[in-house]
């Protein structure tokens, strides 16, 4: 996926875990978490839906990565850890 | 029309799920009433067909009022046999008369859904669970599965297409919830005398657990910390019963069952505590789904009416951006409300030395009409003993 | 080509993985030695263990008479007493004839002699089709053996795999069958370096999708990659599990795939009728059913002797295609 593909995607999952998130006034450093007002079950509740949409099992110890939106784009765009060939 | 809090005077019937002569089982959901609580589904505990519907979509009744008829099965008189005639018509012979004739009886319906025609109706496993889960009937979608069988996505599109009629919006009135949590918190402070109690509990070995379990299982399937928490204070509620139960007409009576009303901040603001049923009879996994459930359609405004009338204590948890230590306050009619703070990490006394731990502030409110300090004590110092032993939850 | 026992090329053929692997256990474990026909000085069938001779001698790469029921005998007899032997059957054709040995005695005297005795055995053997040798040199009979209890049964079907399993296999106490494609051993794949072992236990994800989970083993990897590539073209994400053992199947690793994708394709070279893809998708259908949103499908070999001619050869055997339409048809059907 390119990373405006996976921005697109990070938007419809939050949106759908927060409604009236204004993804405007979101800078890619800050902490989502605390911007949009996302719990810890909203963010468990993110990273299943992005199990479920791409297929990504992203670590417990990894969530830090994924806090912010440059971060967790960065991630998600690379290649992940499981897949060998 | 039931009651769904203690203050509820009346509602209004917004939308009706079925007709006279659907059949409903116990847990069906049969219609959507407005409350100052927001939508919430109605459910019926019977099994048997709709024979009747009493009050019409719009209308605000108390408390009380009959919204419906269900037949549960009592047979109504069998229509008598009739006797052919012997004088049939020419050129056919009459049969016997053991032979009962009348009106055509309908072939029963197997379990499984029977489309128009009577085949069996072509639908994949998952999206007949989907199906029942959203409510919708499949029956007249057309597949875009193999061999033209349902598929989830079919289901999926139907239950977002538009509705004849159109479905209740659900969602809250803010004012109105404002109003009910003004009113229920109002009645607490002014009738239940309260006594506070804390406990700072470390939680390192739970969390120590709790990351190797979650390493180990892909993301649907990880605990939040505030399934530990809710465990342990239902099971702790087992050796403290008299601090599960509501204080109705003068006395104290004790819950039939540990069902934790789980507080949920609302986006926006509002508060509301729909209840895990059993929560000390169900695992971890069971509780963090149910966690999950709740919290998802109580954001959505889509709880249901068994979930709104049965707490017998409430537990709130600040989460991880709350503040360090709640000094909560009981809803009536219930006699205990247990608190949770943030998890914080403190200089901690191990050993005789001082360490960094996890340790979150865990306050219990009690009502000085049934219980006194000393059983909340234990009950603290219970859930204390309970998060040391994370695997045994 | 490296003395060493870590291969200090980066990329490296699945032929020349086996070779290191069979070295590396050589100069590690003085009990570890090989047996099979033309192994020493031929350099074996498929050219896996050539120059070996040289550099170990004939005390530990050992030819062999035609005979495998004999070869695998003494390697059980061998693995009994305390070596640790490594045997070749040249391919998994022959190996029928060695069938008794595998079956009734490898397989059962750990059981039957109440642990006393442990068979530490691996027999290594090619198996597939692709190379133009017909009807009798062109069996994949590894779901055969994954019927055995008793055995672990090994289907590498990347260099890293094939470089590493085999370690893994010798620290296993238990009789191990380790069966390389015909078609792999010419394939080359980068090795990280830093990998130093590998499980035999678990299957792998090589590709993450959310579709269709195509399953598949051995020589039938590559194809279901390239399936899924064709169908990424599509818009069809399909996910790739190599499954990498046979015995014992990892069905936690199919099951968490197709609940997620609802939707699944095995693809087993080997002849549909009581073979392992039925044996897979009768698991999914015990303990995924309700999460399934199509009927399960598979794509096999084609149920006849296999032909000698190319092209009938060709259709004979799964191809990406046939791999992609299968998944096609249950995304989209037409």
């Amino acid at each position: 996926m390119t990373h405006d593909e996976i921005k697109a995607l990070l938007f419809e999952l939050i949106g759908e875990i927060a409604p009236e998130a204004d993804f405007s006034s979101l800078s890619d450093d800050e902490d989502m978490r605390t911007a949009l007002d996302l719990d810890s079950m909203d963010f468990n509740n993110l990273i299943i839906a992005i199990h479920e949409r791409t297929g990504r099992n992203v670590p417990e110890a990894d969530y830090n990565k994924l806090f912010t939106l440059k971060g967790a784009i960065a991630y998600l765009a690379a290649p992940s850890a499981e897949v060998k060939l | 029309m039931p009651a769904l809090g203690a203050d509820m005077e009346a509602g209004t019937l917004v939308e009706w799920l079925v007709k006279p002569g659907d059949k409903v089982k116990s847990g069906s959901i049969i219609a959507v009433v407005e409350t100052q609580k927001g939508a919430i589904e109605i459910e019926v505990f019977h099994e048997g067909t709709i024979a009747e519907i009493s009050v019409p979509v719009g209308r605000r009744v108390p408390v009380g009022t009959i919204l419906a008829h269900i037949d549960d099965g009592t047979p109504p008189s069998p229509l008598p046999p009739v006797q052919v005639e012997i004088s049939a018509p020419v050129g056919k012979t009459a049969k016997s008369t053991g032979e009962t004739t009348g009106p055509p009886v309908p072939p029963r319906p197997s379990l499984g859904l029977i489309a128009a025609g009577g085949a069996r109706l072509k639908i994949t496993p998952v999206a007949r669970r989907r199906a029942a889960a959203l409510g919708v009937d499949p029956r007249n979608v057309a597949g875009s599965g193999i061999e033209g069988s349902i598929r989830l996505a079919d289901v999926e599109r139907l239950a977002r297409s538009v509705p004849e009629r159109p479905r209740h919006v659900a969602g809250y009135d803010a004012a109105a919830m404002r109003a009910a949590i003004a009113a229920a918190m109002s009645r607490s402070k002014r009738e239940i005398p309260h006594y506070y109690l804390t406990e700072t509990i470390d939680l390192g070995r739970a969390l120590a657990w709790l990351e190797s379990d979650n390493s180990t299982k892909s993301p649907q399937d990880r605990l939040l910390p505030a399934a530990l928490l809710l465990k342990a204070s239902a099971l702790a509620l087992r050796k403290t019963p008299r601090l599960n139960g509501l204080f109705l007409d003068g006395e104290f009576k004790p819950g039939e069952g540990i069902h934790i009303g789980w507080a949920v901040s609302l986006r926006g603001g509002g508060l509301i505590a729909p209840a895990i049923r059993d929560a000390d009879r169900k695992s971890l996994s069971e509780i963090m789904s149910a966690l999950r459930d709740v919290v998802e359609r109580a954001r959505k405004g889509s709880l249901r009416s068994s979930e709104l009338g049965s707490a017998t204590v409430t537990v709130t948890s600040l989460g991880d951006r709350g503040a360090e230590a709640v000094t909560a306050i009981i809803h009536p009619p219930q006699v205990a409300i247990i608190g949770f703070g943030r998890i914080v990490t403190r200089p901690w006394v191990v050993d005789g030395r001082i360490e960094a731990r996890f340790v979150v502030a865990t306050t219990l409110a009690g009502d000085h009409r049934v219980t006194d300090g000393h059983a909340g004590g234990l009950f603290l110092t219970n859930i204390r003993d309970l998060l040391q032993e994370p695997d045994k939850l | 080509m490296s003395d060493a026992t870590h291969s200090s090329t980066l990329r490296l053929t699945y032929r020349e993985a086996c070779k290191q692997s069979l070295r590396q256990a050589l100069i590690e474990d003085p009990r570890v030695f090989l047996m099979g026909e033309d192994i020493g000085r031929y350099g074996g069938c498929y050219a896996v263990t050539k120059g070996m001779l040289e550099e170990f001698g004939e005390e530990r790469i050992r030819d062999t008479p035609l005979a495998e029921s004999a070869i695998a005998g003494a390697g059980i007899g061998a693995a009994m007493v305390g070596m640790r032997p490594i045997v070749e059957v040249m391919t998994c054709n022959f190996s029928l004839l060695a069938l008794d040995q595998i079956v009734n005695n490898a397989a059962t005297i750990p059981h039957m002699s109440g642990g006393q005795f442990a068979i530490p055995l691996i027999i290594r053997m090619a198996t597939g089709g692709g190379r133009r040798v017909a009807a009798q040199h062109s069996h994949s009979l590894e779901g055969w053996f994954a019927h055995i209890p008793g055995l672990r049964i090994l289907t590498p079907a990347t260099v890293e795999d094939a470089r590493f399993m085999l370690l893994g296999a010798l620290r296993d106490p238990n009789p191990t069958l380790i069966f390389e494609h015909v078609m792999l051993y010419n394939i080359e794949e980068d090795l990280d370096s830093s990998i130093r072992a590998v499980d035999i236990d678990r299957a792998k994800v090589r590709r993450a999708g959310r579709d269709v989970s195509l399953i598949a083993y051995g020589g039938g990897l590559p194809k279901a990659l390239a399936a899924a590539s064709l169908l990424s073209k599509e818009g069809i994400e399909a996910e790739v599990l190599d499954l990498r053992v046979l015995r014992p199947l990892d069905t936690a690793a199919i099951l968490e795939s197709v609940s997620r994708t609802r939707r699944c394709v095995i693809v087993d070279e080997a002849w549909r009728s009581g073979s392992i893809s039925a044996e897979i998708g009768m698991r999914i259908a015990e303990s995924a059913f309700f999460e399934l949103d199509a009927p399960l499908r598979r794509v096999c070999g084609r149920e006849v002797p296999m032909p000698y001619a190319a092209h009938l050869e060709d259709a004979c055997l799964p191809q990406p295609e046939g791999i992609a339409a299968a998944a096609r048809e249950l995304v989209a059907p037409s």
